[in-house]
């Protein structure tokens, strides 16, 4: 039993990289140095992080991190580390800092260096936060994390088509793998009843014996063969090498393609060992196995070889995986891990090729081990090791992998006998292309025409490639004594008591595995040799299975589903026309809301309703009858509609003071001015429209899409009449209004129930609310300062017209001089009602927290007294006396609002908490003082600079048309040209 | 009583259904206010429609629900009429700027036959 020991260790590993990241992210664009030392400095403390738990692991513990989540569901972040997470946790962040260190010096001084580390720290905390996770759920989320960071590096010379087009393939290949990785994980929680990783891994019968076991393996194996590049999702492996070689080097050897196989070995426990384990995993194995070998050795670009090598190894592993056999596992991990290591320092050398050339075509490369001997000598082990020669670690796996090869446990003779044939013909490929590679690249005559005069790298570049080659020699070598311990501490993390007996010994004998191991030396150096004549000739794939192209089909299902489907079903279902998008919109609606009343049913509700009052029906026969004529009118007849829609606001006004909401009817009355006001100010630019005139279309048309429109109007309104009947005939439920009305004087220190609601309890939202309506005034503001109104559809009033006609026939009269008396008595009111109208407004906003009133109300109001003026004196005069500033207002009143807030963490409160108290004031006695008070003249302010902000930009775009109109026109009806005083912060 | 207000929010939705449903903007607007009517109307009336009961509280009392209405869809709609309020003159001002830009009124941005 493992001892689990909680330690704050593993946040730290995953979490250090991606801090790491944002910092990076920040640095200047230039700062190649700086960002290498971080990215360096982090995976090194990673490593050395790791290291220091491995004491733990190999003593069979497990590191055990937890913060709860979502605990109502059973949901926690856990960091897990056993002796297998352990592994890949460290070869992550080891072979990471090789990287970094390699890509100091490979990445030019020209690109920006910083980004690049920024996504490959993102990359290396998203990988090592996927082996570590302990819960499956967090485990999806990191595993779409490194599909979503590996598409950022491979994308990282966004300039080129193909890393764009490369990126996007990987993308939509990994992430859909993800997707389907996700739902299995949901499948396989549910099987077991947790998403806890050791739950899952302890339920391996109860999952195998499960009917939904075959669903959860399919789509979790999906998740992992298209992350592993497994036939047939391999091809957006090749395409990814448009990235950078240090990102190549590190996704395909030891991290993004290894998810695959770390996913398929972690849950090996629960999924394996059964007839669909060995046939989906095993088939898509061999066959990636010998395809990814054979392509391989076609190959003319260096990355180009070692991509569908890398596919071809990973498919062994696969392969070795889907054997169901315990040995099986433990070559697949081992060969993880050589696999790695050489494949890393191969990449590495062909970066170097490039660096140093110019150019990765092997048709072009030639002879170079005379012009870099070192960096030739560390390929050449290293591609030995990757052809499996011995004493070199890929040696040692390939040989147990004969060995599994031969002890395939299948009942099907056929396939018996054709894997081992399969191992060893894949294995003579991989020898063929490890020829290629060295002989093509390093031998032969002098290069001729290269792009640059090749020569050693710097030192330093070449050192992770030294360290890399180092290892694969020593654990060729020494592989008991070296690799031994940590890979038994793996092993046995997966397996516990099951794990099997194995030895990991140069020399076996003179046994099965070694004959097998000798003849595809000897095939792939033949196969060279006659492959000679063809691979010279330079053709582009591989022969026979040219037409085979997976990207072209990929390229071609893409077309299809983003294009050539989507536009025929936009087509078919999509329309650019507003109505017949509403109709639907409104048909769905009304179908949901009779769904809901078929499923839940409708019956009477449980109060008799009280008798109407006539006075109330009196007043609703009014409201209705309006609210049908503004329906009717609306066309034709927009000032008639605008007043009718008026009256029906009243009476919904006069419905909420008879029904005991004081409050609500007060802000309606003041609602329905200001709109009224702004629908008025808005009619001016509508186009005249007349009853007459001959109709574009077919009557019938016409009335068939009226009949239709008003059965939809008709059934919206019954429904909603029969909704609204059934809700008012229950007993409402009385929690909340309960809560709300015992606590309104004893905890909020106010009488006026709504208005402390508004500013204590529920203070929050109508902060949120105030930011909504200070948005709408500033859109309001910028799309009327863009926007040139129509020209004006309405004359003069005929009175103007009169009084002009008398200014021009009268000598002594100057034009304009009548007209400015215009409505004198009714102006004259209104300017002295204007600061009764304020002391209202703030008679109103005072009073509000214990009587009808409040911020709203009262902003309403004071906007109402500034509107009167505007519209009785004219924009031009109301402001050449008066200042206002809505912007100010709105600002000032946010501010009050949040500062009020923000003042009750000085107490130690939460946000918006309110303090009341009585203060003794002379000659005004007690008087009450709530903090909700300043949060509500926050409120106001706001209000009155949102409302006023966004008549006056409506009112002055009357003056500015009158300026367009006066460029052409003369004599109109404005005094004499002067330059219209500007709105705050208009142009 | 509570038929009265029932059939006043029918009429009041399908008459603003009937006008959202029209090609003029001056048409929806004007049906976008009096849905926004009967929806207030709605959420107030899920309190119950209670008379001379208004949450004013006796100073210095904790209320209760025997003696006054329902204060929180008071509250909900308040600030709802505000929104409406705000919406409406958003829709206005986008109204204007269509038929400045299209030269129509024609919720499309273009007429039928066009």
């Amino acid at each position: 039993m493992p001892q689990t020991m909680p330690d704050a260790l593993l946040p730290l590993v995953v979490g250090l990289p991606f801090a790491a990241a944002i910092v990076a992210g920040f640095l200047s664009t230039h700062a190649r140095g700086a960002a290498a030392l971080l990215a360096g400095a982090v995976a090194v403390v990673d490593v050395v992080l790791i290291w220091v738990a491995y004491p733990t692991v190999a003593g069979g513990g497990v590191l055990l991190f937890e913060l709860e989540w979502m605990p109502a569901l059973g949901l926690n972040f856990v960091l897990r580390m056993d002796g297998f997470a352990w592994l890949f946790a460290g070869l992550v962040a080891a072979i990471g800092a090789l990287i970094v260190l390699y890509a100091r010096y490979y990445m030019s001084p020209e690109d920006p260096v910083p980004r690049f580390f920024s996504f490959l720290l993102a990359f290396m905390g998203s990988m090592t936060g996927m082996v570590l996770s302990g819960n499956l759920i967090q485990l999806a989320f990191f595993w779409e994390l490194t599909s979503l960071f590996s598409f950022l590096l491979i994308g990282y010379w966004y300039h080129t088509a193909q890393a764009r087009d490369g990126a996007r393939m990987a993308l939509t290949v990994t992430a859909a793998g993800g997707l389907c990785l996700f739902a299995g994980v949901l499948v396989l929680g549910h099987i077991v009843g947790s998403y806890e990783l050791d739950r899952v891994l302890a339920s391996g019968e109860h999952i195998r014996a499960h009917p939904l076991y075959l669903t959860a393996l399919i789509l979790i194996l999906l998740g992992a063969l298209t992350k592993s590049a497994q036939f047939p999702f391999h091809f957006w492996l090749p395409h990814a090498m448009a990235a950078p070689t240090p990102v190549s080097a590190y996704l395909h050897s030891a991290t993004l393609v290894k998810a695959g196989v770390f996913l398929m070995a972690r849950f090996w426990p629960a999924l394996a060992g059964t007839e669909a384990w060995f046939w989906i995993v095993g088939t898509a194995g061999v066959t990636t196995l010998l395809i990814g070998a054979y392509v391989a050795i076609f190959q003319h670009d260096l990355k180009g070889l070692l991509a569908y090598s890398t596919i071809s190894h990973l498919g062994l592993i696969t392969l070795l995986l889907g054997l169901n056999s315990e040995v099986g596992l433990v070559a697949a991990v081992f060969h993880a891990m050589n696999h790695a290591t050489f494949k890393a320092s191969l990449f590495m050398a062909a970066g170097i090729i490039d660096h140093e050339t110019g150019t990765r075509d092997i048709r072009r490369l030639s002879g170079l081990h005379r012009f870099m001997p070192f960096t030739a000598r560390l390929a050449m082990v290293a591609a030995a090791a990757m052809a499996g020669v011995p004493l070199l670690n890929g040696f040692l796996s390939k040989e147990m992998f004969f060995a599994e090869a031969l002890r395939a446990p299948t009942s099907h003779l056929l396939i018996h006998d054709l894997i081992p044939v399969g191992a060893v013909l894949a294995s003579a490929f991989s020898v063929t292309y490890s020829l290629r590679f060295i002989h093509g690249a390093f031998f032969g005559p002098d290069p001729v025409d290269l792009p640059r005069v090749p020569r050693e790298p710097p030192s330093w570049m070449r050192f992770p490639v030294e360290i890399l080659v180092l290892a694969c020699i020593i654990v060729g070598i020494l592989p008991a004594a070296t690799v031994g311990p940590f890979l038994d501490t793996a092993i046995r993390s997966i397996l516990g008591e099951a794990t099997p007996q194995y030895s990991l010994e140069v020399w076996h004998g003179l046994s099965q595995p070694l004959l097998m191991s000798v003849v595809a030396l000897i095939g792939g150096v033949a196969l060279y040799l006659a492959l000679q004549r063809h691979l010279l000739k330079g053709v582009e794939g591989a022969p026979l299975i040219r037409r085979l192209d997976a990207r072209r089909i990929f390229d071609r299902t893409m077309v299809f589903l983003s294009w050539r489907l989507a536009r025929t079903l936009e087509g078919v279902l999509g329309t650019r026309r507003l109505q017949p998008q509403l109709r639907l919109m409104l048909c769905v609606a009304a179908l949901a809301g009779l769904c809901a009343v078929y499923v839940r049913g409708l019956g009477p509700g449980n109060l008799f309703p009280a008798p109407p009052d006539p006075a109330l029906a009196l007043v609703w026969a009014v409201g209705i009858a309006c609210a049908i004529g503004a329906a009717w009118k609306a066309k034709f007849h927009r000032l008639a509609a605008l007043i009718l829609l008026g009256v029906a606001g009243l009476v919904t006004c006069v419905t909420f003071v008879w029904f005991s909401a004081p409050d609500l009817a007060l802000t309606q009355l003041l609602v329905e001015v200001v709109t009224t006001v702004l629908l008025l100010l808005g009619l001016r630019w509508l186009p005249k429209r007349f009853e007459v005139g001959r109709p574009p279309e077919p009557r019938v048309y016409t009335l068939a899409r009226h009949l239709t429109d008003l059965a939809i109007a008709v059934i919206a309104g019954v429904g909603m009449a029969a909704l609204a009947f059934a809700v008012m005939t229950r007993t409402p439920p009385e929690l909340l209004a309960q809560h709300f009305l015992a606590r309104a004087y004893t905890e909020g220190g106010g009488t006026n129930v709504v208005n402390v609601i508004l500013v204590d309890f529920r203070g929050f939202d109508t902060l949120g609310e105030i930011t909504v309506l200070g948005v709408v005034a500033l859109t309001v503001f910028a799309l009327l300062r863009r926007f040139r109104p129509a020209a004006d559809s309405i004359e003069l009033p005929e009175q103007q017209r009169d009084q002009l006609a008398y200014d021009a026939a009268h000598p002594r009269q100057t034009d304009g001089e009548t007209v400015s008396d215009w409505l004198l008595v009714p102006s004259l009111i209104t300017r002295v009602l204007f600061p009764v109208i304020w002391v209202i407004a703030l008679f109103l906003l005072l009073r509000g927290h214990d009587l009808p009133g409040g911020g709203f109300v009262a902003g309403l109001t004071a906007a109402v007294a500034l509107i009167l003026q505007y519209l009785i004196g004219g924009t031009r005069w109301i402001e050449d006396r008066l200042t206002v500033q809505p912007l100010r207002w709105m600002g000032i009143g946010l501010l009050i609002a949040t500062t009020t807030g923000l003042a009750a963490w000085l107490f130690g409160r939460p946000f918006l908490t309110s303090y009341f108290d009585y203060l003794e004031l002379p000659l005004f006695g007690t008087v009450p003082l709530a903090s909700a008070l300043f949060f509500d003249i926050g409120v106001f302010a706001l209000v009155i600079g949102a409302a006023t902000l966004m008549l006056i930009a409506l009112a002055h775009q009357s003056v500015r048309g009158h300026r367009v109109a006066q460029a052409s026109e003369e004599g109109q009806p404005t005094p004499p040209p002067r330059q219209a005083p500007a709105l705050a912060g208009e142009d | 009583m509570e038929g009265i207000v029932a059939l006043a929010i029918g009429v009041l939705t399908g008459s603003g259904v009937w006008l959202l449903l029209r090609p003029r903007t001056f048409q929806v607007i004007l049906g976008l206010s009096l849905i926004s009517y009967a929806v207030n109307l709605f959420i107030f009336t899920t309190g119950g429609l209670r008379t001379g009961a208004a949450p004013i509280l006796e100073p210095g009392t904790a209320g209760s629900l025997a003696d006054y209405a329902d204060p929180t869809p008071q509250a909900l709609v308040l600030t709802a009429i505000v929104i409406s309020f705000a919406t409406t003159a958003l829709f206005l001002v986008v109204l204007l700027a269509a038929r400045g830009l299209t030269g129509t009124d024609h919720v499309d941005g273009r007429e039928r036959n066009q």
